[in-house]
């Protein structure tokens, strides 16, 4: 009875706390760890499911692509551009000034050593999402020779990266590898 | 019997159930002889005209969801399926789309309703907070019932709006990836929208009620913004309201016909009738009108995550409104600067609609910021500081007098008799 009138525990134990604060504390918490805990599967089960990580990798024919054209594969249900560069362009590309570039990256980190005539990027501009255009040679590639977003106007260059416009970052270059001299597997 | 209810209910079955459940009685007093302002004007319709059309949108919704698809691959050819096929399909779809503008309209109405009279002040500011709630609540069900079609325009403004969440520091990219539960938009994330594309709109009904609740216990405000000071000041909602609400509902239905069976498709865009493909990119992605203001704001600044604030920053001053405004006068009709500023309030909001719908080129940009850098001074800078400055018109007595002395404005102290001996 005096634990459930406060004011009576207090003239007992002389302090302002009381078991009774003590077990609503517990319980309060435990009951919160249970709802989280509830919550969890709920939450987690808007995640990528099993079936759409399975398709996280794309196997890529190379040699079908010519020189200077870029094709479209997707990847993970998005566009991923696969691009056969030009010695002039991978010449361009390398011997930009850093501190030109929003966000400043070495072309020789965006493509892999020795097969510097191939540049992977997922073609989905760092803006809000839209899919540049410059695949075909006939397609506006922009002032820097890559790729131009209609949407709101970025340009990126021959390495992907961007040169002008609201697109904060640069084309994200997906993890890929070779498997032999003509085919590269994305994911 | 102890705990019954005392029914006064004539009608034996109606008096049986009302002594064992009083909705009757409950009806009778919250919507019969509710005790309502007697200066209303027409603009004191639009709760009630959104209310309907929240019913409208959820029976028409209802039904086209027994025809809809919600599979990437069959989506968009439920959709022209309803419109070809489907037995009046084509009129559900037609009201649904269409009833999602006009509820946009009703409700931008209702909300600037409360902006000129002040309906968001003491002690109304849960009612107003409450209704912000129910305008996101809204965007979110709009924006998800978009997608739905899954046309060009669905797909691609699916995509711009989820990556705004991408803006967010360190978590942004997991959010999105969240949200659309892989790693573009597909097909589970159509599945999840049209799932709560279905649920909103009961949440919606439970928010509603709770606005209407809040209304209750405060009462309305009314066009001269002062209180209710006897019960000559007011009409009991029943016939006088219901019959005001029935004028302004034939008004609304009238010009919601004429939009569903002249011009059903005004407000789409032609490229949602073509089906999605994840490939390639519209020119021109424009959001649905009533989210172009937000859209222009989004866009004003040239940063993302800036812009991502703002838009929402532009929703959340609404929050707090009810204590950014210092005036203790409700009414803009007694506040002669504040009169002046709300029309400017309401220019910038309409030019940041047209902005949104212009690609941010030239003139645009210029007209977007301005009228972005506007919208949040008149919150939060002119707001507050007003308050303390503007020198009101002096306030009629009551509603009574105003009105049954036959003026808008109050006569001189002393010249007429008290409202209470005219009842």
């Amino acid at each position: 009875m005096a634990n459930s009138m406060p004011a009576t525990a207090d003239g007992q134990h002389g302090s302002d706390v009381t078991k009774r604060d003590f077990l609503k504390l517990v319980t309060g918490a435990g009951a919160l760890v249970g709802a989280g805990a509830l919550a969890w599967p709920l939450i987690d089960s808007m995640n990528p499911s099993a079936d759409v990580l399975a398709l996280s990798s794309t196997t890529v024919d190379l040699a079908p692509i010519q020189l200077g054209q870029a094709i479209t594969v997707v990847w993970r249900g998005k566009p991923v551009f696969v691009r056969h560069r030009t010695p002039e362009e991978i010449k361009g590309a390398a011997t930009v000034a850093q501190n030109t570039l929003a966000d400043p990256a070495l072309d020789s980190a965006r493509v892999k050593k020795g097969a510097e005539q191939w540049l992977v990027v997922v073609g989905i501009c760092t803006h809000l999402g839209c899919i540049p255009i410059g695949n075909k040679t006939t397609e506006a590639r922009g002032d820097f020779g890559g790729w131009f977003c209609p949407c709101h106007g970025s340009q990126y260059d021959t390495s992907g990266r961007v040169r002008h416009g609201p697109a904060p970052a640069n084309l994200a270059v997906p993890p890929y590898a070779f498997e032999g001299d003509t085919k590269i597997k994305i994911g | 019997m102890a705990g019954l209810h005392k029914s006064d209910f004539a009608n034996p079955v109606i008096n049986w159930i009302d002594t064992r459940l009083p909705i009757f009685t409950m009806m009778q007093k919250e919507y019969g002889v509710f005790p309502t302002p007697k200066n209303f004007n027409y603009f004191w319709n639009f709760g009630a005209l959104a209310m309907i059309n929240l019913v409208i949108m959820i029976a028409t919704g209802i039904f086209l969801a027994m025809n809809y698809t919600p599979h990437v691959s069959m989506a968009f050819d439920s959709v022209e399926r309803i419109m070809r096929d489907v037995n009046y399909g084509w009129l559900l779809r037609y009201v649904h789309a269409n009833g999602a503008s006009m509820f946009f309209i009703v409700t931008y109405i209702h909300i600037f309703r409360g902006l000129y009279y002040g309906s968001y002040k003491a002690p109304r500011e849960l009612l107003w907070m409450i209704g912000v709630v129910i305008l996101l609540v809204m965007m979110a069900t709009a924006f998800m019932g978009y997608v739905l079609p899954w046309g060009q325009m669905s797909y691609w403004g699916a995509t711009v709006i989820t990556n705004l969440f991408s803006a967010i520091p360190v978590v942004g990219e997991h959010v999105v990836t969240w949200l659309w539960g892989g790693f573009s938009v597909d097909n589970p994330t159509l599945n999840r929208f049209f799932s709560l594309h279905f649920l909103l709109p009961f949440v919606l009904v439970g928010v509603v009620f709770l606005h209407i609740a809040a209304l209750h216990v405060t009462g309305s405000n009314n066009p001269l913004g002062i209180d209710v000071k006897s019960p000559q000041d007011t009409l009991p909602f029943h016939p006088y309201y219901t019959m005001k609400d029935s004028v302004g509902i034939c008004v609304y239905l009238l010009v919601f016909a004429a939009l569903v069976c002249f011009a059903p498709n005004l407000f789409m865009a032609a490229e949602n009738y073509i089906p999605a493909n994840p490939l390639v990119t519209p020119s021109e992605i424009v959001p649905e009108w009533y989210f172009l203001p937000f859209y222009a704001i989004l866009r004003a600044v040239p940063s993302k995550l800036g812009g991502v604030l703002l838009m929402f920053g532009a929703i959340a001053v609404l929050f707090v409104l009810p204590w950014l405004d210092t005036s203790p006068v409700r009414s803009a009709k007694f506040r002669p600067i504040y009169r002046n500023l709300f029309w400017v309030l309401l220019i910038a909001v309409v030019t940041l609609g047209f902005v949104g719908a212009h690609r941010p080129e030239g003139i645009w940009v210029v007209l977007g910021r301005v009228a972005t850098f506007y919208y949040f001074l008149h919150f939060l800078v002119i707001l507050p500081v007003l308050g303390k400055l503007e020198r009101p018109l002096p306030l009629p007595e009551s509603i009574s007098r105003p009105v049954t002395s036959g003026g808008g404005g109050p006569l001189p102290g002393g010249a007429a008799a008290k409202p209470m001996e005219k009842a």
